[in-house]
Parts: C-alpha cells; structure tokens; sequence
C-alpha cells in the first residue's frame, strides 16, 4: 500500500538526552492512526520533525514518497496543535476569519479573499458540524468547539493528511466520542489520513484503525483491535513473553496502567 | 478654529498629520496588542528620544547641520532599536520580554548623556517629550505620509499573513510561512509610526495611542476587521477630539488626546458589562417562562 509518511531509523537528541531512538513506522494512506506514549516519550519531537519544524539529525522521514528535505507541498499536510501552546483566547477574531486565515499559504502573498474562497470556509465548517458558529468570536466557543474550528482551518487547504497532536485535550469528557466521530468521518467520507497523538490513552477511541505506542522506541504498531486484545490480556495478567516485554516497557512508562 | 485651519499652516500641518497618525498607530497597535507585544512601543518611543536628542545635539554642535530635522535621526534609532529586540528576542528565547526593559534603559541613558552633552533640557526638547502640534512642519507632514502610504499598503498587502502570524504563530510556520521576514517588515513599520507620532502626542505618549485605542476596541468588536476598524475610529476621534478640545481649553493636546482616549476605553468597558449585565437579565427572564 502507498504510504503518506515513511520514516526509517530515526533518532533525535536534545543536547545529551536521546528522545527518540531508532523510530522507523510507515503510515499508509487512508489510515487512521493514533501515536500514543507518556509525557516525555517524543511524540511531540517526532511530530515536529514530520511537519520539518525540527530540523533532522539521524534517519530518513519520507512525506508522500518524497525526501522531507525536498518536499515542498506542505498544504497536503494539515496540521492542528495544541491549542494551549499557540492560541490566545482573547484574540478578537470570528470564526469565519480563523478558517480563512488556514488559506494563508495556498494563496500565497499580495493576494486576497474572494467569494469563492468564503464558500470553502463553509464547507469545511460544514465538516466539522460548527457553521452556525462563523460569526461568534473564537474565544467565546469551548474547547471542544475551538479544536473542531483549527480543524476545519486545516481542512480548508484540502491536505491529503491531517497531524492532530493531543486533540482532545480541553475536549469535555462527554463530548469525547462525538469528536473521534467527527474525525472518523473525515477519514472514511473524505479519504483523509489521520495521524494523532495523545499521552492519554483512555480517550483512544476504536475509531482510530492503528495504534502506535512510542516511548523513546516504538514498542508496538499494529490495529487497533490487536492493541485493545493486549489491553484485555494484559488486565488479565495474562502474558505471552513479547506481551510481556511490551507490558514491561509501558509500565515503565506508565501507559497501560 | 474650522477657520484657522484655512487660513494657518501650521494648523493645516497639525490637523492632517493627526489624522493620519490617528489611522497608523491604532492599526498597527492591534497587531502589537493581540501579539502581546505593548510594551514594545514604549521601548522604541525612549530610542526615538535618543535619536532626537542626538540630532539637537550634532544641530548645536555643528553649524552645518543646523535645520536637520530630527525626525530622520529619530527614525534611525527606532529601527535600529526594532532590529535589537528582534535579535534579543532570538537571544533570550526563554525571556523574551527582557529584549523590551534592555532597549527602553539603553534608549534612556543614550538619551540622557546626549541631553547632558548638549547642556541639559530646551524647549525643542521638551516639545518632542510631550507632543507639540504647532511644530510640526510642513516637512514632517511630507515624511508622515509617506510613511502612512507605504504602511498601509503594506499592511493591506499582507493582511492574511499578518493575521495568521498574530493569531497562531506555530501553525504559521507549520504551513511554511516566511514568519521571520513578515516579523522584521512589522516590527520596522512599528518602528516608523512611533518616531512619526512622537510630533502629535509626544514621546512619553506615544505608546498610549497605539494601545488604548485598540484595548477598547477589543471590548466590543467582533472580529478582526472590525477590531481594526473600531480601533481606528476611537483613534481617530481621540486625536480629532483631542487637538479640538487643546484648542479651545488651551489645554496640552498630547495630554488630552490620551485622556480622551482613556474616556473613551472606560466607554467601552461599561458598555460590555452594561450589554452583559442585559444578556444575564435575558436568560433569566427566559428561564422564567
């Protein structure tokens, strides 16, 4: 099958410290995939190398085939981050607008919005069920609106890929199914791929069709059902020796338990 | 005084290089306040001021440089100061708000020792600390608006940029954003309006008409656009209102531009909480039924 990310033998360090350690995972298209691990464990790290916000050091990430280096069609990446990290809740702007503004780089510079472009900005509120929202300002809406209004600023460049790093952080616990709900469809209804990452591996819901456990190394890549399977035996103390590797590993970590 | 300003340069000067600072500082103050930036116009308003009291003092102490306007060397040091903080910025990535205190110190004790070098304190002086609006000359009017032509065709021309870069500057990068160029041709024109309306307001002032205008502003707009717009307008009415009220109460117009500004922020604010005082009522009354 294609693949939209290839990465091959990836390190990263910090200074002294080793973040991340011999990584190699393929994404395929179409997938829907959640990359899970506990705080520290470089999910963060491999997410900003992906998006080449971090330079490399050792290894080979591939984007649609390409060499990251020489790739240049980054609005086929959409990418949605952590809200609490970039965004300012005060910030007077509409809905409306902070959808537009995810055109930014496909228009390019000197140029400006036409009305065909504010037909977009409906479609993608349409994808993530908030166009009765485009007039209110950003800062008035919850966390669980919000997150769903950067995904549609991601949508509206029509990226064949979309990087969610802990989406559902600030999601109300209620409104948790309902948001993979949403994304499920934008990977089966518009062929999106989904690459998300959360430390919190109660809110990984059997929407996602892949699961990758990272903790410095990749300790687990498969579907999700065969994840979930290891969960269950792994309550019921019932261990093959990779199982339990793999237990030991996490626990460490403080994953699974 | 309708009359005057037919028949009085000076008044023509005034009136139209206030409105035209009227429009630049709060439009280019609600980029600085939504980035949380404020303070960074009162840094380069205290570089400004070295670079004035520099020119008075090479206008004293050379006879061929008599008649420089220090408006230029102004200009100079504000830009120059703007690329300082951008690099302290990037030098302190953890601090970056100690950029702002280091600029504004040196920028003061620049400005001092130019000011003990020239003998002390002058009129000349003075007037550009506080604002004078019948200095300002027909030059400065000239140099005002080209200013004024170049930064609100910059500001239109990269509007989504800008925008973007303000809003949320990691997913500007993410999409391949040239954010540090976009950052150097803001921080530049930043630079450009404050030494321009140090004539109007003053120095000490400027800031002010960069920041009020746009925190009231914030109280009631919707949206971006209309954030500037509104910002704008207050702006504009309070450098309107300000050099009509100077005129007539023959009161300090820098200092009366602010305080109407300040009038109209506290507007604003009791608006909001009037609007959402009524909304609460609503739902209760709602409720109720």
């Amino acid at each position: 099958m294609e693949s939209t990310i290839e990465i091959n033998q990836l390190f990263y360090q910090y200074e002294k410290e080793l973040v991340l350690e011999n990584v190699s995972l393929s994404v395929p298209k179409g997938a829907f995939l959640a990359i899970v691990g506990p705080n520290g464990s470089g999910k963060s790290t491999l997410l900003k190398l992906i998006l080449g916000l971090l330079r490399m050091q050792t290894g080979q990430i591939y984007l649609f085939g390409q060499e990251i280096h020489k790739f240049k069609d980054w609005q086929k990446i959409g990418y949605v981050s952590q809200k609490a990290n970039s965004f300012n809740t005060g910030f007077p702007a509409t809905v409306f607008e902070v959808v537009a503004s995810g055109l930014t780089k496909k228009l390019g510079m000197f140029t400006f919005f036409k009305k065909e472009h504010a037909e977009k900005v409906l479609t993608a509120l349409d994808a993530v069920g908030m166009r009765p929202f485009k007039d209110r300002n950003i800062g008035e809406l919850s966390g669980g609106q919000q997150q769903r209004i950067f995904i549609a600023r991601a949508l509206i460049s029509e990226p064949e890929l979309l990087i969610l790093d802990e989406p559902t952080v600030g999601v109300d616990a209620g409104n948790v199914n309902a948001f993979y709900q949403m994304l499920s469809s934008l990977n089966k209804e518009h062929g999106i791929t989904l690459l998300l990452v959360t430390h919190d591996i109660g809110t990984i819901s059997d929407r996602v069709t892949q699961v990758a456990c990272l903790n410095k190394q990749l300790h687990f890549h498969g579907d999700v059902e065969e994840f979930q399977q290891l969960q269950r035996e792994d309550v019921s103390k019932v261990y093959g020796h990779e199982i339990h590797l793999l237990h030991h590993n996490h626990e460490h970590g403080g994953v699974l338990n | 005084m309708i009359s005057g300003i037919f028949q009085y340069e000076f008044l023509q000067n005034a009136f139209l290089t206030g409105i035209l600072i009227g429009i630049l500082a709060p439009l280019l103050g609600v980029f600085i306040v939504v980035r949380r930036l404020s303070l960074i116009a009162d840094a380069l308003s205290h570089v400004t001021l070295a670079g004035i009291a520099a020119s008075l003092l090479l206008e004293k102490s050379f006879a061929s440089l008599a008649g420089l306007n220090p408006l230029y060397l102004g200009m100079v040091f504000s830009v120059s100061g703007s690329l300082f903080i951008e690099k302290l910025r990037g030098v302190y990535k953890h601090y970056q708000e100690l950029a702002i205190p280091i600029i504004l110190s040196t920028g003061i004790g620049l400005g001092v020792i130019f000011i003990s070098l020239a003998n002390g304190f002058n009129t000349d002086l003075f007037s550009y600390l506080f604002g004078s609006v019948s200095a300002v000359s027909r030059t400065d009017l000239w140099v005002i608006l080209a200013i004024s032509v170049l930064v609100i065709l910059t500001i239109i021309l990269l509007y989504k940029e800008l925008f973007l870069l303000s809003f949320d500057e990691e997913f500007a990068k993410a999409s391949g954003l040239a954010a540090k160029s976009l950052h150097f041709i803001f921080i530049v024109m930043v630079a450009l309006v404050i030494a321009a309306s140090m004539r109007i307001v003053g120095i000490m002032l400027v800031s002010s008409l960069m920041t009020l205008p746009v925190a009231a502003s914030i109280r009631v707009a919707k949206g971006f656009k209309q954030t500037i717009f509104l910002s704008v307008l207050f702006g504009e009415i309070s450098v309107l209102g300000g050099l009509f009220a100077a005129y007539y109460l023959d009161l300090a117009p820098g200092g009366t531009i602010v305080m109407l500004s300040v009038f109209i922020l506290v507007l604003a604010i009791f608006y909001r909480k009037i609007r959402a005082g009524k909304g609460i009522q609503e739902v209760q009354k709602g409720e109720r039924k």
